[in-house]
C-alpha cells in the first residue's frame, strides 16, 4: 500500500480490511507519516563553507591522480 | 575535470548524507565523501553506464564508509548485515494514533535531534536501506544493486526499518489528550 505496489485485487482487499480495522489503519497511517517526516527533514546538512572546502579537497586530489 | 566537478556538485549532499548515516561521525563522513569521489574519479573508465551513475557512486561511498567504520573498530569486521536478525518492530506494539500534526509538537532543532536519535538506533543494515529507498528515492532494484542485496532482502529490511522507526517515534508523536480544565480559577 505504501509503495503503490499492490496489484488491484489485493489492493481492493486491503482497502476493505482497512475500513474495519482501526489497528491496521493506524499502523498504515503512522508508517506513512514516518516516511514523510524523514523525507522532509534533512538530518545531515552540508553547510556551504564545508561544501566548498570538500570540493576543493576533492578536485585537488583528483588533479594529482 | 569540469564535467566531474559538475557531478561532485550534483551528488555531494546525498553522498554526505549516506556517509553520515553509516559512520555517524562528522569527521569520518567528510573523509568518506572525499575518498568516495576520488575513487569514483579514478575508476571513471570502469563505469560502463549499465546502471545510474548515482547508484554506482553510492556503492563506492557505502564501501568507503564501512571500511572507515572498520578502521575505527580496529580491525573488527563491519557489515551492513549486523543485527538484522532482530525481531524488534516485526509486530507493531504501540497502537496509539499520532497527533494530527506531529511536527508542530517540537521545534525544528528538537525534531532533528529526535529523528536523528531514532534512526541511529536502527541496525546499520536497516538504516541504509531506509535512507536509500525512502529518503533518497532509489528503487528497490537500485537499492539492491547498490548494497549487493537480493530484492527480497531489500523489501524485508525496508519493512522492518519502517516499522521500527514508527514504533520508536510513537512515544514522541502520540496523540495527546487535552489537559482537563483546572477548577476554581483564582
Amino acid at each position: 500500500m505504501l509503495d503503490q505496489d499492490a496489484a488491484l485485487p489485493l489492493r481492493a482487499d486491503l482497502e476493505e480490511h482497512l475500513r474495519s480495522c482501526e489497528h491496521c489503519e493506524i499502523t498504515l497511517n503512522t508508517t506513512r507519516k514516518t516516511i514523510q517526516i524523514y523525507r522532509s527533514h534533512e538530518l545531515y546538512e552540508l553547510p556551504d563553507d564545508l561544501r566548498e572546502r570538500l570540493h576543493q579537497a576533492i578536485l585537488s586530489k583528483c588533479r594529482k591522480c | 575535470m569540469a564535467a566531474f566537478e559538475k557531478l561532485v556538485r550534483q551528488y555531494d549532499r546525498q553522498v554526505f548524507r549516506i556517509a553520515n548515516h553509516i559512520v555517524q561521525n562528522r569527521e569520518d563522513a567528510e573523509d568518506v565523501v572525499q575518498d568516495a569521489f576520488l575513487k569514483a574519479y579514478e575508476k571513471l573508465d570502469q563505469f560502463q553506464g549499465n546502471s545510474k551513475f548515482y547508484t554506482w557512486l553510492v556503492r563506492i561511498a557505502v564501501n568507503e564508509a564501512l571500511m572507515r567504520l572498520r578502521k575505527r573498530r580496529t580491525g573488527k569486521m563491519v557489515s551492513i548485515d549486523e543485527d538484522v536478525e532482530t525481531e524488534e518492530g516485526s509486530m507493531p506494539r504501540d497502537l496509539a494514533d499520532w497527533s494530527p500534526d506531529p511536527e508542530a509538537l517540537y521545534g525544528q532543532s528538537e525534531m532533528g535531534d529526535i529523528l536523528r536519535k531514532t534512526i541511529q538506533g536502527l541496525p546499520p543494515g536497516f538504516r541504509v536501506v531506509f535512507v536509500l529507498r525512502d529518503v533518497d528515492g532509489l528503487s528497490t532494484e537500485e537499492t539492491a544493486e547498490t548494497l549487493g542485496l537480493s530484492i527480497p532482502a531489500v523489501k524485508s529490511r525496508l519493512l522492518r526499518a519502517r516499522l521500527q522507526l514508527r514504533e520508536r517515534l510513537s512515544r514522541y508523536f502520540k496523540r495527546r489528550e487535552p489537559k482537563q480544565a483546572q477548577g476554581g480559577v483564582k
